[in-house]
Parts: C-alpha cells; structure tokens; sequence
C-alpha cells in the first residue's frame, strides 16, 4: 500500500480521487463555517464569544490556538491537493485533444454547474484570497485591528460598500454551482454511485448547494440592508 | 432533399487538413447518412475527385465501425444510433451538416474520417479478457450468475467500442469504453481471477495513450450509440481503487 499511492496519485481516478476526499473535507468546513456564521443574528456577544473560542477549543488539554491551526493547516492541504489535481486533469484533458472541432461543440448532459467547475475554481480561489485579507488579516476590511469580529462584517457589508456585498453573494453563488457538481461527482468518483441512489445523491448535492448558498449569503445581505447592525 | 456538406478532409496523417464544402442534391429522406456520404462519393469519383474516406461495415448498428461528428454531436443528432442507423429525414431540407471525424490526440486521423483507433484495441490487450480453458464450452448451468448480475453486465457487454464517448468528452477521456469493459468482465464470476489486476491494468494503458481523465459531466453516456450507462465509470473507480489503495492487485 505505501508503494501504491504514488502511483494511485499519477493516474487519472487517483487524481479524481483526491479531488473527490478533499473536497469532502472542504464541504464539511463549509458547512461549519457557515453554521458559526449565522451568529450574527444572534448578537455582538454571541457572535465575538464564538470568534473567541475557535482559538480557545481544546483547551486546557492543549495549548491555545492549536486545534483551530491544526484546522487550518489540513485546509491549506486540502485546497493545493485539491487545485493540484484539478489543473493536472485540465492540461491533460487539453492535451488529449490537439485539434479541436469546427462545429460548435454541443452540450447534451448535465447541467450548467458542470461547465462552471474549472473557471468557477479559479474565481472562487481569487475570492478566498480576498476573503482572507479582508476578515482574518484585515488588511482591506475599512475596521480592521482593534475592532471585534462583528464589528468587521458590519463594517465590511455596510450600504455604502454595496459592490462588496455583490462580490461576496457572486462568488458564493459560484460555490453552490460548484458543490451542485462536485458533491455528486465525488461519489461517482469514489464508486458510491449506483442507478439506485443517483436521484438521491443528486438531491443531497442540490440540497447541501442550495444550504451552503443561502447560508452565507444571508450574513452579507442582512448588513447591507440593515437588519443586522 | 438538398444539403450542404462541410466535411473535414485530410490527405494523411501528416497533413494539416481542412472543411470542404460540398452540396449535395436529390438525397432520398429514407437514405441514411452513411448513404448519403455514399451518393456524394459517387459524384465525386464521376468527376475525377479523390471521394471522402469514411469508417464502416456492418451498416447495422452492431459493429462500431462507423464513426462521424455530425453538427457537433458524434454519431448525430438521433440518441442511441450509431450513424450508419442515423437516416436523413432527421435533417431539414436545405440544411448545412458538418461532418468532422472522432477528435483525440489517441485517436489519430489516417485519412479525412477516418481515425486510427488502435488504442482501444491496445486497452483490450492490456486486460479486457478472461483466462478460460479452451476446448468444448461448458454446461451453461455450472457457474450460476445472479440475475441483476448478469442484466448489467450484459448492459455493459453492449458496447461496440466506436470511441463516440471519447469524441463527446470535453476531456478526451475514454473512461466510459473502459468502465464498460471493466464492469462487464468484473461482474462475471469467469472475471474474478483477473478482476483486480485488469482494472489497474486497463487504467494504466488508457493513461499511457494520451486519453483524459474523467470528471463526470456524462456526455459520454448520451452520445453513446449504446446507451451504456454512467455508473460503469463509478464501478471502474470503485475497482480500482479498492484494487490499488485497497491492496487487492497481486
């Protein structure tokens, strides 16, 4: 088995395989982070004392902040093995067809969301990277240090700074396209799928998109028109 | 019926190729497209032109010879038809077709239509077997097959291996002739001495000549002539994976 892997990860199921357990993992951080976001509607404290204990969990069986980094760490992994083996799959996919068709190339399968998953990976990247230097280094959130986390997003999502808030609901938008792919695929992926549960799988995938997208989008929106503040 | 043909024409393999536009007059709706393709080429050996190389032979819809992207779509616009069963009242009068052969780095054309696809034959010698001793065949009752067992492979078993499912994946991937071939053989119980070493087998060779991966957008399954199902790619990944993570492969 030590042996295998490597050579698992240079085949092209290896590498779909990859993709299909770390967005698994992506999925359920999405989810979570979603869940703690939603705390904006129960309040400042509520909010800021959950902000507090993502670096207070496990403690004082461990030291402070390591669960949350440790979190973090097999984040950072998940998304390059993830982007690795979606780009690998894309030049290979390129290179598997030198000469393209003249006529239109017709799509008679699936659904819009399919055709998102590559562009809608790259901007979705571009949006964690702002994302990241807005609400974790705050370096273009207008509050920045010295505020709470509430604070932050009020800030952040305020009126004023409506193209903020369109950029954010876009880019989740994107994500849900892309878990309404994605989380069905896995399962293909990982040989879970069989004609029996393929209505099923496609609901969870339609449901846990459709969750994701609501989710965060309603923290942004209720900033900007003033239900939270 | 009067049509226009864009057709790709290609002298050989080295050359860089072109469409070619050819108008074609008198065509009966009852003709099928391959006949169609015959009528032009009657025309053009009358006028002293070299006539379009084509891919077929049995005109029945069995053999996987016959090949052709037609407006974009491989084996035509009809669902599970392979293009010589592909008739041309499902084409309006006066309309323009384009005709294009199967496109894959794998697949390289020989001539205009034509394209070489050895490599699945290649793919088939790299594991699409089983070892059985040779001799007269044995009583069919002897090795019982569950029946859900049997109806999937024999679904599976369906797959003429044309490449249309290559010609339609944005990823040049081959993945649904393989999974097909895979699920066929693995569901057997004349399969299961081979089973784990054939997937990985298999893979491997469809890695090395150049085809894509997989990501599941399922245009294969629409475009093949056969309507082999989707789920033989999952059951490919299953197999593969238990086979190589799952340490089955001798």
């Amino acid at each position: 088995m030590a042996i295998a892997i490597p050579k698992v990860y240079r085949s092209t199921v290896g590498k779909k395989a990859v993709m299909a357990v770390t967005g698994a993992i992506l999925v359920f951080f999405l989810l979570a982070h979603m869940i703690g976001n939603l705390k904006v509607f129960l309040g400042a404290d509520d909010f800021d004392h959950y902000s507090e204990w993502l670096r207070t969990m496990g403690e004082p069986a461990v030291p402070h902040r390591t669960l949350l980094t440790v979190l973090e760490i097999v984040l950072v992994v998940a998304v390059i093995l993830h982007m690795w083996s979606a780009t690998s799959l894309a030049l290979r996919a390129r290179r598997a067809r030198p000469v393209k068709y003249q006529s239109r190339k017709k799509s008679h399968a699936q659904g819009y969301a399919t055709h998102t998953m590559r562009y809608g990976g790259v901007i979705i990247l571009l949006f964690i990277v702002w994302h990241l230097l807005d609400l974790t280094f705050h370096v273009v959130n207008p509050k920045g240090d010295g505020y709470t986390p509430y604070e932050r997003v009020v800030a952040d999502f305020d009126a004023s700074r409506w193209y903020i808030t369109v950029w954010y609901v876009l880019a989740v938008v994107l994500v849900g396209l892309h878990l309404n792919h994605g989380v069905w695929s896995a399962f293909n992926t990982l040989g879970w799928r069989t004609p029996r549960n393929d209505r099923t799988l496609r609901g969870l995938a339609f449901a846990v998109a459709g969750v994701v997208t609501l989710g965060f989008i309603s923290v942004p929106l209720s900033v900007t028109f003033g239900w939270v503040s | 019926m009067k049509l226009t043909l864009r057709i790709w024409r290609q002298k050989g393999p080295g050359d860089k190729g072109a469409m070619v536009e050819y108008p074609v007059d008198g065509i009966s709706e009852d003709a099928s497209f391959l006949e169609m393709l015959d009528v032009l080429n009657e025309e053009l050996i009358a006028k002293g032109e070299e006539p379009v190389a084509f891919d077929h032979d049995c005109r029945e819809g069995i053999c996987g010879m016959c090949s052709l992207v037609i407006n974009g779509t491989p084996h035509g616009p009809e669902r599970n038809t392979t293009t010589c069963q592909l008739h041309m009242r499902k084409f309006r009068d006066g309309e323009v077709i384009d005709v294009e052969p199967w496109r894959a780095k794998a697949f390289p054309v020989v001539k205009d239509l034509v394209v070489d696809r050895g490599a699945f034959d290649r793919i088939i010698k790299s594991g699409g077997f089983i070892s059985a001793p040779t001799g007269t065949a044995p009583e069919a009752h002897s090795t019982p097959v569950p029946k859900p067992d049997a109806d999937r492979a024999f679904e599976a078993a369906e797959c003429i291996g044309c490449g249309a499912c290559v010609a339609a994946c944005p990823n040049g991937s081959a993945s649904l002739f393989l999974g097909a071939k895979v699920t066929h053989l693995g569901l057997m119980p004349q399969g299961q001495p081979e089973r784990w070493d054939r997937v990985v087998s298999m893979l491997e060779t469809h890695d090395a000549e150049g085809f894509g991966g997989c990501t599941n957008t399922g245009e294969c399954t629409v475009a093949c002539p056969k309507g082999i199902p989707l789920d033989v790619i999952g059951r490919l990944n299953h197999d593969y994976i238990k086979a190589t993570a799952g340490g089955r492969k001798q």
